[in-house]
């Protein structure tokens, strides 16, 4: 019961906050003063190559499509639907291709390479900083300063680096791109040979920062946690350290867990970049290519997918500590 | 509080914003040429002395003269747009923690809805729209977004100084709202804003390269950023020209880390508990309250995060 009315409060403000995130995705762009059809349309136009009739045809598809001619309450309502639907219109840059087609060729790539890095560096990090807090001495202080400064270094700093030493002086990985010029993408054991030689330095680029984050942050809590009465109890008790570590471990866990869900949107935007350094196909690519375009709708769903792709990650970790914690419930309901 | 209680951490990170801080206010006046100039080819290699010491860009601009204007104007949005978070975070988490009742509910459900959604995504729209980018706008855009981590944490902290007795006898005494404020909650809150402040400039300084790495910077200034926009552009990386994306990589890192490292030092300052040692932890579990270390350094790979600074995530939830 608690645990249903638990869920169902963070079900609705999941909700609330994704109707504001909407709000902002549709409102902000459309503050832009004038039309932005005739901008677009000028922009091709400058282009060159098109005739004016195909100018004409092009500007009453957006007119169209945006309902442009409608009060903005109605335009609002298009704009959800169409989001609903999973459409995402037209792309002003790259006109007539959909912004659908974009980022599905986009999206596969950013995913292959965040989630693994995410799960990598939590699972990484989790463990050296419980091993830091444990051990202390010059293991923990190397441990601590070394997280400390790939936690704080810009992620694309650290990526460039990367780059030019082990790509560009070394030679010994690809410099950019997800795979070699005349393969294509498929499912064979030949391209995901050749696809993962493209892989490692921005995955690691990314799985070094977040080692370093995770680090900093479960060994303060271990170190705390070190302190605590049941701890010292079990060594009176004479209990095994390793049983003692195991205590530890379990509790500090529980704020790393909502701590990921807070360092989530940090680590998709440092992703985003981390990308566009390696020129990885990826949706960080595509936003940078979209932005020099002014490619709105482009912009407009890339932004409103990395909103998402937050809220379902903070949504599951909610639950999450929800599942694993009862305090938390029983706070949520009231019960203390 | 005496030089003496400092740590050495403490000294290395303010020497590296020192440093980085005389880079930005002193640059300028030493490097001859002015970052737009053109004094030489396409990546001219780094030659000794004068405004060829870093050599040249993809325009054939001073790398050193781009380095120290950028430097000054990296410096600029990140002090103003820190300043901004900090203060709008304080004003909305005193004025919500201390009134309490509908103001509260209100202040607390902007900030967590402002917590929820991406900064990047918020800045990135309004940047996209803005019909001009300069370093003013980029600034309070910047500022604007990240106010809410300042909030939530000051807020969380004068709810529960809001109950503490001498604010009773003030608001006997026939103090004003304004001035208990002031004089008898903030003071408590000095050393948590110092921290903030501290985060938000960092923040704001690595939001501001992003931003520019994406196309987004500041139209009519050189900054970090749109040095590293350029650099990648125009492939220094892989044609191996180091001198046009290292020093301003090698800034930013050097500011943004200071920055990090100074906000730690001066919290363990501020807070004795985070001092490992016998003594300390002892204390700590005596008063068994929550340090504060963790959610802080949690949010760090994305420095706005003076999070919970006050807090562990856990209980900010069990507070609400």
């Amino acid at each position: 019961m608690a645990l249903a009315r638990y869920l169902g409060r963070k079900v609705a403000w999941t909700l609330v906050v994704l109707v504001v995130a909407l709000v902002l995705n549709f409102l902000l762009p459309r503050l832009i003063p004038g039309n932005p059809v005739d901008a677009i349309v000028g922009q091709v136009a400058a282009g060159g190559g098109t005739g004016g009739e195909q100018l004409q045809q092009v500007h009453e598809h957006f007119m169209q499509e945006f309902g442009l001619d409608k009060p903005m309450w109605q335009q609002f309502l298009v704009y959800v639907g169409n989001v609903l639907q999973g459409d995402f219109g037209t792309s002003f840059g790259q006109y007539p291709a959909s912004v659908n087609t974009l980022i599905g060729q986009a999206l596969p790539w950013s995913i292959a390479i965040q989630l693994p890095a995410i799960i990598v560096g939590w699972v990484l990090g989790n463990l050296l900083g419980a091993l830091a807090a444990f051990k202390g001495g010059w293991f923990d202080r190397g441990a601590f300063v070394g997280s400390l400064f790939f936690s704080s270094v810009p992620p694309f700093a650290l990526a460039i680096i990367l780059l030019f030493l082990v790509a560009v002086q070394l030679g010994a990985l690809p410099v950019g791109g997800a795979y070699s010029f005349g393969l294509s993408p498929e499912l064979s054991l030949t391209f995901f040979g050749d696809a993962i030689t493209y892989f490692w330095l921005p995955f690691w680029s990314l799985v070094l920062v977040f080692i370093g984050g995770q680090a900093v942050g479960m060994r303060s809590m271990a170190i705390y946690e070190l302190g605590s009465d049941y701890v010292n109890y079990n060594r009176g008790l004479g209990v095994r350290d390793g049983m003692t570590v195991r205590y530890i471990f379990r509790n500090a866990m529980l704020p790393q867990i909502t701590g990921l869900a807070l360092s989530i949107a940090a680590l998709i935007s440092g992703g985003l970049i981390t990308e566009l350094v390696f020129s990885y196909p990826g949706l960080g690519t595509l936003l940078f290519t979209a932005i020099g375009q002014n490619d709105y709708p482009v912009i407009q769903a890339i932004t409103l997918l990395i909103t998402l792709a937050v809220l379902i990650a903070n949504f599951a970790v909610d639950i999450l500590t929800g599942f694993i914690d009862p305090r938390i419930r029983a706070a949520q309901s009231g019960e203390r | 509080m005496s030089l003496r209680g400092l740590t050495p951490r403490f000294w290395v990170s303010a020497t590296l914003v020192a440093f980085v801080v005389l880079v930005g206010l002193v640059g300028p006046f030493i490097v001859s040429a002015a970052p737009d100039d053109t004094v030489g080819g396409l990546y001219d290699r780094p030659q000794c002395c004068g405004t060829l010491l870093l050599g040249t860009d993809n325009e054939g601009q001073s790398v050193i003269a781009n380095l120290a204007y950028g430097t000054r104007t990296s410096l600029i949005i990140g002090l103003l747009a820190g300043a901004f978070a900090t203060v709008i975070g304080l004003l909305v988490g005193l004025v919500g923690g201390y009134r309490g009742g509908w103001i509260d509910d209100v202040l607390t459900a902007i900030t967590n809805v402002g917590l929820a959604i991406p900064g990047i995504v918020v800045i990135i729209l309004v940047s996209v729209s803005l019909p001009r980018r300069n370093l003013y706008t980029l600034a309070l855009v910047i500022g604007l977004t990240a106010w809410f981590w300042v909030a939530r944490a000051v807020r969380a902290q004068a709810s529960s100084i809001r109950t503490r007795e001498h604010i009773d006898v003030a608001r006997l005494s026939g103090a004003g709202f304004w001035s208990i404020l002031g004089r008898d909650v903030l003071p408590y809150l000095l050393s948590y804003v110092v921290m903030a402040g501290v985060l938000q400039v960092s923040g704001a300084i690595l939001y501001e390269s992003t931003l520019s790495l994406l196309g987004l910077g500041p139209g009519n200034a050189t900054s970090l950023g749109t040095m590293l926009y350029w650099a990648i552009a125009w492939g220094s990386v892989r044609t191996g020209a180091w001198w046009a994306f290292v020093p301003p990589t090698l800034m930013l890192t050097l500011i943004v880390f200071g920055l990090l490292l100074l906000q730690s030092s001066l919290n363990e300052v501020f807070n004795p508990r985070l001092r490992r040692g016998r003594a300390a932890r002892k204390k700590a579990d005596k008063e068994g309250e929550v340090t504060e270390e963790p959610a802080a350094v949690v949010a760090e790979p994305e420095p706005v995060g003076a999070t919970g600074m006050l807090e562990t995530p856990t209980t900010g939830r069990e507070h609400r």
